[in-house]
């Protein structure tokens, strides 16, 4: 029984590091802890967090997504253009009117069919996951540019905004709101259901999966298309966050979201991650950008401090996982 | 498992400082550079500080091959090489070390017997040369052959040292396993039944040309042969890891078209894999994950845990699987144990046809013989058994009929009643 305790904390434990780092913070600036800026916090972090709570996926069966961040961009730009204020003179489509569920779903649908074909690529003609999605974020990021001709599209109906802007019963933002649920429908995959368990297996060992009678293929095909699904949704929160449409956003999201999940103990090498650490690594890596936000620490040193948090936190998780042996 | 556990980076500190080199029971060959960079990987013969002298790097491993009488060429990229050769390449390099010990982790498991006279005979003259060796084997037959003196390993405890002519091959067994092994291969009763799987000339790829048997119900059907004769990719053929060129496979009858193991699996074949690690376990998951891999479908959406928990704990139990609890990392495991777990995989399905792929591979004793008598049980029940063995006693005490393969082709299938080695040899060689 001690054992299993032992075991418990030391898979949580970068709550405790999360811990830490919070109370830090707290007393670090005394803007920190109030509910404005805890809010701010959150909602910041929730894009990066479904982007990551997809791409994680990808990590787990020893792949990655390149797509992300330029799917975002498309996304934003996709939406935008069909969720534009009916009267607005300059409108995309001028006296265009589709109802902003349509709007949202042919965003996220268009992601979707990106993620497909990464995870139909991947998975059939069995080239690195690295060159393929490069390859697509190139595509996806010039598509957006193409469609947009890199203008901004703005003047966005209310009832889009909402879901960037605005809060359930006055508090809750829907944003943050919207990455639980993501976040808590990926969680239930990866531990719940057959697919979570065959991703693990592939991740740790995928010539075994195959032999033991795991659809390989299909499963690969299905963590890029969820991965980029998540992608989509995140665009739509963008876009609709920040009220316009931009070809040029979302810019090396998808690495925030790899650090993410990689801070939050996904390994590289396959087969390992778990949904409360990716969680926690996206609220690690957002809490010390915001301290040092607040403390005034300058711009290029905040890059350099996540950039040895990155590198520590990986170096930290493999010993673990050597001492375990 | 082996005998001794030794820590890797020990022996690379040792290669350098003390005078000690160690053969590896799993081979790491640089695949892609050819068989002299193999073998001075690390230590090349420099020109100058910068520049590595290719010219006396091919010729010293030409004379080491000579000396050594192994006809390989030094300029052949390793991924060429068959597998008993790389590990002759393997055995030449700890030899170059010119070290006073010599650490040899099982190093016949892929050799034919041919071979393993010649490292015998390799040995004898290191020994003669005054260097000391440690033979780590499972191989009864090679440790009186070639040991003056055997220590016993067991659990990871010491158990005894004594001098070869002191103590009895069942003396040892009884020391390794802790517990006395009256009969090695135990044979229970079984009828054999009706025909469950009838191969029609396949062929498959450069490995299997040709290949026709039949299987029935409550039979173990033995495959013998070398090392690369195509006994294992013939299986994945059937079993839908290889793409089959031409001929039909039957199953129960009707002629089927299985397109990969999944399809495979669903009409109740399992398949043991030879390569463990590779293409059996996923090492970093834990036993029950392992368990269960072959079988997800049954446990529904959501998975229900409790179930799983439950045939897991079942099968742990009935295999006699050696862990503290079944959260356990199957890589933390003997071989012994992984390969239970990889059985209690393929029991899981419930399968009616199960192949087993050198079931005994790196094992030892005490599992190989509840392992055989798991396969011995199986056909009792009704169920058909292919099982490709390397091991002439294994093969001959196992099986109720054994198929022979040369080259991918099948040339010959005895009864029990004409079980005799040198015949089995003479097929297995193509003479």
């Amino acid at each position: 029984m001690n054992v299993r305790i032992m075991k418990k904390i030391k898979e949580n434990s970068i709550w405790l590091i999360f811990l830490v780092i919070f109370v830090a913070a707290t007393f670090l600036s005394g803007n920190f802890f109030t509910f404005g800026n805890l809010t701010s916090v959150l909602m910041t972090e929730s894009i990066i967090g479904i982007l990551a709570v997809g791409i994680m996926w990808c990590i787990l069966s020893k792949g990655i997504d390149l797509t992300a961040g330029s799917l975002v961009a498309l996304a934003s730009v996709t939406v935008a253009s069909l969720a534009q204020e009916p009267g607005f003179s300059g409108a995309f489509y001028p006296g265009l009117e589709v109802p902003v569920p349509v709007a949202i779903l042919a965003a996220v649908a268009v992601c979707a069919l990106f993620g497909l074909i990464n995870g139909l690529v991947i998975a059939y003609t069995k080239i690195p996951p690295f060159i393929a999605t490069l390859g697509t974020q190139l595509i996806c990021r010039a598509s957006a540019q193409l469609y947009t001709n890199a203008y901004p599209i703005s003047n966005l109906r209310a009832d889009l905004k909402f879901w960037g802007q605005g809060t359930i019963a006055g508090v809750f933002p829907v944003i943050v709101v919207v990455f639980i649920v993501v976040a808590a429908f990926s969680g239930f995959m990866l531990t719940q259901t057959r697919f979570g368990k065959s991703v693990y297996a592939i991740g740790g060992n995928d010539m075994a999966a195959k032999v033991a009678g795991v659809n390989v293929e299909s499963a690969i095909v299905r963590v890029y298309l969820w991965s980029g699904i998540c992608a989509g949704i995140g665009g739509v929160l963008l876009a609709a966050r920040s009220g316009a449409g931009n070809s040029s956003a979302g810019l090396n999201y998808e690495l925030d979201a790899i650090a993410a999940a990689t801070v939050g103990g996904t390994s590289h090498t396959g087969g390992v991650c778990r949904i409360s650490g990716v969680i926690a690594g996206i609220l690690i890596l957002g809490v010390v950008k915001n301290i040092m936000l607040l403390t005034g620490v300058n711009a290029y040193w905040q890059q350099i401090i996540k950039g040895v948090i990155i590198i520590v936190s990986v170096v930290l998780d493999m010993r673990k996982n050597i001492q375990r042996n | 498992m082996s005998i001794f556990v030794l820590q890797l980076w020990v022996i690379l500190l040792c290669n350098k400082h003390a005078g000690i080199s160690m053969i590896q029971q799993e081979m790491i060959p640089v695949s892609e550079r050819s068989v002299a960079e193999n073998v001075w990987l690390g230590r090349q013969p420099m020109k100058n500080p910068l520049m590595i002298d290719h010219k006396k790097m091919l010729e010293d491993t030409a004379r080491l091959f000579e000396q050594l009488e192994v006809t390989i060429a030094p300029d052949v990229k390793m991924k060429e090489l068959t597998v008993s050769q790389k590990q002759m390449v393997e055995i030449v390099k700890a030899v170059s070390y010119n070290s006073r010990i010599v650490i040899m982790d099982e190093p016949t498991s892929s050799l034919t017997s041919s071979e393993v006279a010649h490292l015998f005979k390799i040995i004898r003259q290191l020994k003669s040369k005054g260097v000391a060796i440690i033979y780590i084997s499972h191989k009864m037959d090679e440790i009186f052959e070639i040991c003056d003196e055997v220590t016993i390993y067991r659990d990871g405890h010491y158990i005894s040292s004594s001098e070869i002519t002191d103590i009895t091959m069942d003396d040892l067994i009884r020391q390794m396993v802790g517990r006395e092994i009256s009969n090695m291969f135990p044979k229970t009763g079984h009828k054999i039944g009706e025909t469950i799987l009838k191969v029609d000339h396949i062929s498959s790829g450069r490995m299997v040309k040709d290949v026709s048997f039949e299987l029935h119900k409550g039979e173990i059907l033995g495959f013998a042969g070398l090392v690369g004769a195509g006994r294992s990719e013939t299986m994945e053929a059937i079993f839908g890891i290889r793409k089959i060129n031409s001929g039909d496979v039957y199953l129960r009858g009707e002629k089927v078209n299985i397109k990969d193991p999944e399809d495979a699996v669903r009409r109740g074949i399992s398949f043991l894999t030879e390569d463990r690690s590779a293409k059996g376990i996923v090492g970093i998951r834990d036993i029950s994950d392992n368990v269960v891999l072959s079988n997800l479908k049954i446990y529904g959406f959501p998975l229900k845990h409790n179930k799983i928990k439950e045939d897991v704990d079942e099968y742990v139990t009935k295999l006699r699987v050696k862990t503290p609890n079944n959260q356990e990392l199957i890589k933390n495991l003997s071989g012994g144990n992984q390969q239970k777990v990889l059985v209690a995989r393929c029991l899981l399905t419930n399968p009616d046809i199960m192949i087993v792929d050198e079931p005994t591979k790196g094992i030892d004793v005490g599992a190989k013989s509840e392992i055989h008598a798991l396969i011995s049980e199986l056909a009792s029940q009704g169920k058909a058994v292919i099982m490709i063995s390397s091991e002439m006693p294994e093969v001959m005490g196992m099986s109720d009929r054994i198929v022979i393969m040369h080259e991918g082709k099948v040339t010959g299938i005895i009864g029990k009643e004409d079980y005799d080695q040198e015949l089995i040899m003479k097929f297995a060689t193509g003479i």
